[in-house]
């Protein structure tokens, strides 16, 4: 008899006893599953409750982002990426625009810069709010999602007065920024952030010494160090194993080198410590943003970027720390108006690969903890 | 036929001090098990939209605004949609089991309202065993969620149903001692025996001058506690809902059922939690005993206690005629308003009925006793809104190695201080 826990979940060599007597059983979980985030599918292996193995199907959402790319020119690809990752948007924005702009060797002005962290930084915001939200009611907690889609509509009525879309905003182009700022964005911004402050504490108040949520997050979906750095996983699931590794400090992109902020780490790798990381990330999101707020310079938004976008033959990989980790973006150019070749490497596709390490030997419930706690976002993952 | 008007007569008289079931007067017995199942009917509807509203009003929202005035039809409609839904049976499913397991539990929901004491002379029946008659008919029901679970051929419903077993088993225990820790309590006046009769154990607090809770503090309160917790586990509600869990398992072990099968379920849950609630009440909470039946006793307190449920249906009626003055002066809402309206009033009449001294001494005690399990339900709607759900083996951890002992420790430390006072 081999080890169970060694066997692959679709390994059906095993006989497939009725499911009454059978010590093990097949759950298919998904695509239509209240807690899977979208349309993951997950195949789990239990005994009793106990996850033996599990194994993801993706590609339920698959759009070929990446093959649309090779038939649309620069400059017209740009809104399809704000598709992938569509809770943060503006990341996979300003993601893409560097990209182009590193193969097309300018750089946005300064004011560009400073306003597109400060969009960032907010997108950053919303995509932890909405984390927080789904992964408290996957737990249980109905209530924290209502709070967070509170203050998070303040900051989509911000993305919306400035370009005129609250989710798939398409905020930034290639060169620098499409739009001026609006007047009285800065003092907006700022209300916002002396508005939010407390609600993060708000937050705080009803999950982080509740004794259920302890037990239910605390030595739950571990995972090491090492195992993460073999997996690729990013951002805050790699911060919450200790690792300090956050792109916006190790190799600075936009003007992210400017600003004063911290890497929150955590100690155990558990879901816990995942939660405590992006609360604190929260924190000093809004640190940067009121530090960019501040030193907003004067000049223009628009580097000069010729009509018709043609870069050199060669080839680019560029990679900003979106809210969920790692997001990079492959770009090879033959010297036409359209890429030869666009890849992304978007931060959920890679970080799902360790659900299975971080779920053997855990109960189905907390499965359900764990794909919350990854934050996975499907449209990122299929692509 | 003659019989029939001294049925009727025979309660109408003041005098009477006995349940129509204890006294075996099938008349009398006949109309108020019409009347409590009305009732709760009536107050299950009332707790989906309460709890609707509620828990919105938690959550910043409004929860249901357009069927009736603040969605005051909302449930009628709900129960309307539910009805004209296809009755689908699996093809899979053992269809009779699948067929009889809803009625199981309501059928358990239900039965426990046989001995539930709303008044002195307001139940169906003052059994003698009421107690234990109530533990185990309101444990049935777990018979029907397993059956449930397990003829739905699926794997979500067969999860939740034996966790809602597993649940069960560890919970009814702990539940038990607790119980038993305020039946020992009923025992310490002259004669030295308890009671089981539901009805007993409120005279019992009553004639001891105290509610149980307070008895022996902190011994009923802990004894209370045990039982408020282990309560929540036995009707699967938040934050011990593992059998449906709805992120986990879908909707656990009513996956399958739809339409009027699954407002079954439903209409057993809510009714289940108003039972345990009144036992609760009965066990821990005097009852239908007006607060401070002893300190408070001079005419004068009694004539102003028995203005209190007339009060509070006059406080709910002004409360709906505030609503009517803020509703908007559109003309689309014109109907909405006056709706408002004739529920304000028809609360108001209710008030006002309540203030005939006739009527008023003989429903206060329902009043109260109905205002205590109100609390118990606003709490339910509190945890809901507040707490995490709890994972399988923690809740078992809970339940026997938290409550078990807990339960066994109070129950013990009742028994040496009770035999202490009665040999002093």
């Amino acid at each position: 008899m081999p080890d169970p826990t060694s066997l692959s979940p679709l390994d059906l060599d095993t006989p497939d006893k009725t499911f009454l007597d059978a010590n093990e059983l097949i759950i298919n979980m998904g695509p239509q599953h209240p807690a899977t985030h979208g349309v993951l599918r997950v195949i789990l292996r239990l005994d009793g409750e106990k996850v033996l193995g599990l194994e993801c199907v993706i590609g339920y959402l698959h759009r070929g982002v990446e093959k649309i790319g090779e038939n649309r020119t620069y400059a017209m690809f740009n809104p399809y990426v704000d598709r992938m990752d569509y809770v943060a948007a503006v990341s996979n924005g300003l993601g893409y625009c560097e990209a182009v702009e590193k193969l097309l060797a300018i750089e946005a002005p300064p004011r560009a810069q400073h306003v597109r962290v400060i969009l960032t930084e907010l997108n950053r915001l919303t995509s932890h709010q909405l984390w927080l939200g789904t992964h408290a009611l996957d737990i249980g907690a109905i209530t924290p999602l209502f709070y967070t889609f509170r203050d998070r509509e303040e900051i989509l009525k911000i993305f919306e007065k400035y370009c005129g879309a609250r989710l798939t905003t398409h905020a930034f182009r290639i060169g620098g920024l499409q739009y001026e700022t609006y007047s009285g964005f800065e003092r907006e911004v700022k209300n916002f952030l002396a508005f939010f402050r407390p609600k993060i504490d708000e937050y705080e108040e009803l999950l982080t010494t509740n004794r259920i949520w302890l037990e239910r997050t605390r030595g739950i979906g571990k995972i090491s160090a090492e195992d993460c750095i073999a997996l690729g996983v990013t951002g805050p699931v790699l911060r919450a194993s200790g690792v300090k590794w956050d792109l916006r400090k190790a190799q600075p992109y936009a003007n992210y080198k400017n600003f004063d902020f911290e890497i929150p780490i955590g100690e155990n790798g558990d879901t816990y410590d995942r939660y405590i990381v992006r609360m604190a990330e929260m924190r000093q999101s809004v640190r940067i943003i009121e530090q960019a707020v501040d030193a907003l310079p004067e000049g223009p938004i628009m580097a000069k970027v010729p009509k018709v976008i043609k870069p050199p033959v060669g080839e680019v990989y560029h990679s900003i720390e979106a809210p969920k980790g790692e997001l990079g973006y492959f770009i090879v150019s033959d010297g036409s108006t359209q890429p030869y070749r666009v890849r992304v490497r978007p931060p959920s596709f890679v970080n799902l690969q360790a659900l299975d390490t971080m779920c053997r030997g855990q109960l189905v419930a907390d499965v359900i903890a764990v794909i919350g706690t990854l934050d996975i976002v499907l449209g990122e993952v299929d692509r | 036929m003659h019989d029939l008007i001294q049925y009727v007569q025979s309660y109408l008289d003041p005098n009477v001090k006995v349940t129509p079931g204890a006294a075996g007067n099938m008349f009398w017995a006949f109309v108020y098990i019409m009347l409590v199942f009305l009732g709760l009917s009536v107050a299950v509807i009332a707790m989906n939209w309460l709890e609707r509203k509620i828990l919105a009003h938690m959550q910043v929202r409004l929860g249901p605004m357009r069927v009736g005035p603040h969605g005051l039809l909302q449930p009628i409609a709900d129960a309307l949609k539910l009805l004209l839904k296809e009755d689908l049976i699996p093809a899979g499913a053992d269809s009779f089991v699948f067929w009889f397991a809803p009625f199981i539990v309501v059928l358990a929901a239900f039965c426990v309202f046989v001995v539930v004491p709303f008044g002195p002379q307001h139940a169906i029946t003052d059994m003698n065993i009421g107690i234990l008659f109530m533990l185990g008919v309101s444990s049935l029901s777990v018979l029907g969620v397993v059956m449930a679970g397990w003829a739905s051929n699926s794997h979500y419903p067969l999860i939740g149903a034996l966790r809602s077993s597993a649940q069960m088993v560890s919970y009814e225990i702990a539940m038990g001692l607790a119980v038993i820790s305020a039946i020992l309590m009923t025992s310490l006046n002259a004669t030295g025996t308890g009671t089981l009769s539901m009805i007993g154990i409120v005279e019992a607090q009553k004639a001891q001058g105290e509610w149980f809770i307070f008895k022996f503090f902190p011994l009923g309160l802990i004894a209370f506690f045990i039982f408020a917790v282990a309560m929540v586990a036995e009707t699967n509600r938040a934050p011990f809902d593992l059998a449906e869990a709805e992120s986990e398992l879908t909707a656990g072990f009513h996956t399958e059922y739809s339409g009027f099968r699954w407002s079954l379920f439903f209409l057993g849950e809510y009714t289940a939690m108003i039972a345990v609630s009144s036992i609760a009440v009965t066990l821990w909470l005097g009852g239908w005993l007006r607060p401070f039946p002893n300190l408070l006793n001079s005419p004068t307190w009694d004539t102003l206690f028995s203005y209190v449920p007339g009060a509070t249906f006059l406080f709910l009626a002004a409360i709906c005629f505030y609503n009517v003055a803020r509703m908007p002066k559109h003309p689309y809402f014109r109907i909405q308003t006056m709706g408002l309206g004739a529920f304000g009033a028809a609360l108001a009449l209710i008030g006002l009925i309540l203030f005939i001294p006739v009527v008023s001494v003989r429903v206060q005690d329902i009043f109260w006793f109905t205002a205590k399990v109100a609390g118990f339900q606003y709490l339910y709607i509190w945890y809901r809104g507040t707490f995490p759900r709890y994972r399988f083996d923690q809740l078992m951890h809970l339940g026997w190695k938290v409550l078990l002992p807990l339960g066994l420790g109070v129950l013990i430390l009742t028994a040496g201080v009770g035999l202490l006072q009665i040999k002093s």
